[in-house]
């Protein structure tokens, strides 16, 4: 490794958030031709390395080089023209316009300054760059959103070497992607190395670090923990420095005693996106419910919910068949729900803290349809007594609230009713290490109070850690219901892609 | 307190505005501060206030509604034919009143059942409700309506010296006022506008909150429109159009936003008095109507950046 080939050099990177110091002293360095894995728990620092290297946020000390130079970037655009491109996991496409449109859009192609466009060039340009990843199936003429995820995605990488880039930064680029899908982006990921392109590669997923990836940089709590090339490590030493410790402490010790089936769902479908889902949990007990994107997990946890529709199936609360049409008898049956997009179905950003947790409570602070003030106050001291939110005080918009403390705010809501069954989908996302393991523990001690609870979670350690037992769904339907004990990881993850129980 | 100082701030500057307005009017004319013509203006005042009340509910939950001036003409219209028929005058107000609700109702089930965007909805409503006044008085103006002292009294009375239609309006602000503070269902107001799909899976009905806002605001127009039909005993197949331009301009005068979730009915009440202040000073001031109109639409788009700059 010679100075020279090195594309990126970041030095001794220090940032901080409102006194958090969220990067210390980070060192991380991509040299050409290279996929570089940037891995790290949620909230390790690997969005604000990338966002500090991209000039979305100016970093409060160290250097970065590119290419041997020192560079201040203000925002992405410098950087882009410096051939450092990110392919967000929410893809930049504008779903009805060509693939060429998209492809040039804001640096069209005109017959010199006339302002008309010159379709023909950039159609030319359009096939030129396609061909360039190998891809042969997508026209410049089709239509983006007549296009799979994982073709739009393929459309915004070739918009990148359209613009010269030569370092892409690729953030979760197969989270929503089918098995195939990534076959065939790991095909292009190789055929762009070949071709001298580098890659900054974030992913939770393991497996296709290890299958693709030459170096793997660790961050942890924002320090940089270790750099290190891929044949010589294993999985354990990076998920040992990821952690930092055992996996035995994130989670509370279940003591809870399981007790009868509170919770059955019989042969549910709803057309399109699940068929045929049947399980039941206890009072006590967790359910943990795991698959890839796109399994159908979200959908079954909303339509028990009542804010989709079913098509069949039954579902029951201590034996009684429950006619759910309308999230309010979902809430009136004593069923919470945390959703997984907490900002956009979670919480109504900007009202005040108490406003958010009164809102599927406001039967009980009132008294034919006047609020009691007294009684409002009381009740929601009450729940942030109990989950230690940190804030302002209870009259503070939500909006500014940090992730974890939002997810607290949406437990508090749904801790009022006084739930029988908690669905949480995806309780943890962009939560970090501290609050998580809050959230473990006031699940734990949900369970020990005889609620049952049914958790919806893409990261593996935490089904494996918390659930009693762990259901995995693949493409909309069941494959199977596994007591904790009898699995690991990877029976898991065989089964949520499709494979054969091991 | 900081709670106190959030509620002052939103209101403080349409207040301070309408103190500005109001100041420079009486110093400018000799007419402006007497006893006649403030109460001359509330009175003129409460039409579009009473509407724009209404109007508060439903931008609040983000939509719009812009059939009010049909309804009312529309609910006027009927009130004054049952009056002609000679029943109860008390009697034909109520009716008057759920037909509005009505009327209002069938907006709310278009925009929630239909799943239409209420600007559209609403917009097609206004012309269908215009078209049936239209047709139910062939065009023409229903008169003597009654000479009954309880229906005079709605537009024309006055109690203990201040105008009746005052009386009506600021009761009417109390109680709304109330609702959106205390209640249930002012909390679902603020919620359905704010995050509609966080408020349903909350448990909150959100069609339902939805069509009540409407409703409310139907009833009300035709209770602007009545005042109007006592003050003229009669009723004009044309009146109220264009009464939805000043109903919204005295919401969002008063700091409610278009986009829904935010904003109070104190400062619908403020903006309604300061759209109200500028027509009755300008008119004092012999400014020619078609000056005022500029005026006036100036004054909106003052406010609104004013407010935009504060926020």
């Amino acid at each position: 490794m010679t100075k020279a080939t090195k594309i990126i050099e970041m030095t001794n990177i220090d940032k901080r958030f409102a006194g958090n110091h969220v990067l210390n002293s980070v060192c991380f360095q991509v040299v050409h031709g290279e996929i570089h894995a940037l891995m790290g728990e949620n909230g390790a620092g690997k969005s604000t390395l990338i966002k500090v290297l991209t000039g979305i946020h100016t970093r409060d000390q160290g250097v970065i080089k590119v290419r041997g130079k020192e560079v201040h970037f203000s925002d992405p655009k410098q950087a882009e023209k410096q051939g450092i491109v990110v392919i967000h996991q929410e893809l930049n496409i504008i779903p009805y316009l060509t693939v060429t449109e998209n492809m040039f859009l804001g640096k069209e192609i005109t017959y010199k300054k006339t302002g008309i466009l010159n379709k023909k060039e950039m159609k030319l340009h359009t096939e030129r760059n396609l061909k360039r990843l190998g891809v042969s199936n997508i026209s410049p003429d089709d239509i983006a959103s007549d296009l799979s995820v994982g073709k739009q995605q393929l459309v915004e990488i070739a918009r990148a070497l359209a613009a010269n880039a030569d370092l892409l930064i690729m953030d979760e680029p197969t989270a929503a992607l089918t098995e195939r899908e990534i076959k065939n982006l790991f095909y292009v990921i190789s055929t762009l190395k070949q071709q001298g392109v580098s890659i900054i590669y974030i992913s939770h997923r393991m497996e296709e670090i290890f299958e693709i990836c030459d170096q793997i940089t660790v961050l942890r709590d924002g320090e940089f923990i270790s750099t290190k090339a891929t044949e010589q490590t294993s999985f354990e030493e990076i998920v040992k420095m990821m952690v930092g410790r055992e996996l035995g402490e994130r989670f509370p010790v279940r003591n809870g005693k399981l007790g009868e089936v509170i919770f059955e769902v019989n042969h549910l479908s709803r057309k399109g996106y699940f068929q045929d889902v049947s399980f039941d949990v206890k009072q006590g007990e967790i359910l943990g419910v795991s698959g890839l994107m796109g399994a159908g997990r979200s959908e079954v946890m909303e339509v028990l919910f009542g804010f989709r529709k079913k098509n069949e199936g039954t579902i029951k609360l201590h034996g009684k068949q429950l006619v759910i049409k309308h999230p309010n008898d979902a809430v009136k049956a004593g069923i919470g729900f945390i959703t997984e997009d907490r900002k956009a179905k979670g919480l109504v950003l900007q009202s005040s803290i108490r406003e958010n947790i009164a809102l599927p409570n406001l039967k009980t602070i009132s008294k034919v349809g006047i609020i009691r003030k007294s009684q409002e106050i009381a009740f929601i001291d009450h729940l942030m007594n109990r989950l230690q939110v940190r804030m302002t005080g209870k009259e503070q918009e939500v909006k500014s609230l940090s992730g974890g403390n939002q997810q607290k705010v949406v437990i508090a809501k749904w801790l009022g009713i006084k739930p029988k069954l908690l669905i949480l989908d995806e309780p943890t996302r962009g939560v970090d290490v501290g609050a998580k393991k809050e959230i473990y523990h006031i699940m734990n001690e949900l369970t020990e109070l005889g609620v049952a609870i049914i958790m919806v979670s893409s990261e593996l350690p935490e089904v494996l850690g918390i659930s009693d037992r762990i259901m995995v769904l693949h493409e909309g339907r069941t494959i199977g219901i596994f007591n904790r004990n009898d699995v690991d990881q990877e029976i898991i993850m065989t089964a949520a892609t499709g494979g054969e129980r091991a | 307190m900081k709670k106190l100082g959030r509620l002052q701030l939103a209101t403080l500057g349409p207040l301070f505005g309408l103190i500005l307005i109001t100041s420079v009017l009486a110093i400018m004319s000799d007419n402006f501060f007497t006893l006649t013509n403030i109460f001359n203006l509330l009175r003129q005042v409460s039409v579009n206030a009473l509407i724009a009340f209404g109007m508060t509910f439903v931008i609040l939950t983000a939509g719009i509604d812009l059939s009010v001036g049909s309804i009312l003409a529309l609910g006027s219209a009927l009130t004054a034919g049952l009056l002609t028929s000679g029943i109860d005058p008390i009697l034909a107000v109520c009716i008057g009143l759920i037909i509005g609700l009505i009327l209002g109702t069938v907006n709310g089930l278009i925009i929630t059942k239909g799943r239409v965007a209420p600007f559209i909805a609403t917009l097609a409503t206004m012309t269908i409700y215009r078209g049936i006044t239209l047709v139910y008085t062939d065009g023409r103006p229903i008169t003597g309506l009654s000479d009954s002292f309880a229906f005079e009294m709605i537009g024309k009375g006055y109690v203990f010296g201040i105008p009746f239609p005052a009386i009506v309006m600021v009761i009417v602000f109390i109680v709304l006022y109330f609702i959106l503070r205390q209640t249930v269902f002012g909390r679902e107001v603020y919620a359905v506008g704010g995050n509609e799909e966080a408020a349903t899976l909350s448990g909150i009905k959100a069609d339902r909150v939805k069509i009540w806002v409407y409703s409310l605001t139907g009833m009300l127009s035709v209770l602007a429109g009545i005042i109007i039909t006592s003050r003229l005993n009669s009723a004009q197949p044309t009146a109220g159009s264009m009464y939805e331009l000043d109903a919204i301009a005295a919401v969002v005068i008063g700091g409610t936003s278009l986009a829904g979730g935010r904003g109070r009915i104190v400062g619908t009440l403020i903006g309604a008095l300061i759209i109200g202040v500028i027509d009755n000073g300008l008119n004092l001031l012999n400014v020619p109507s078609f000056y005022q109109q500029i005026v006036k639409g100036g004054v909106i788009l003052l406010a609104v950046l004013l407010d935009r700059k504060t926020s």
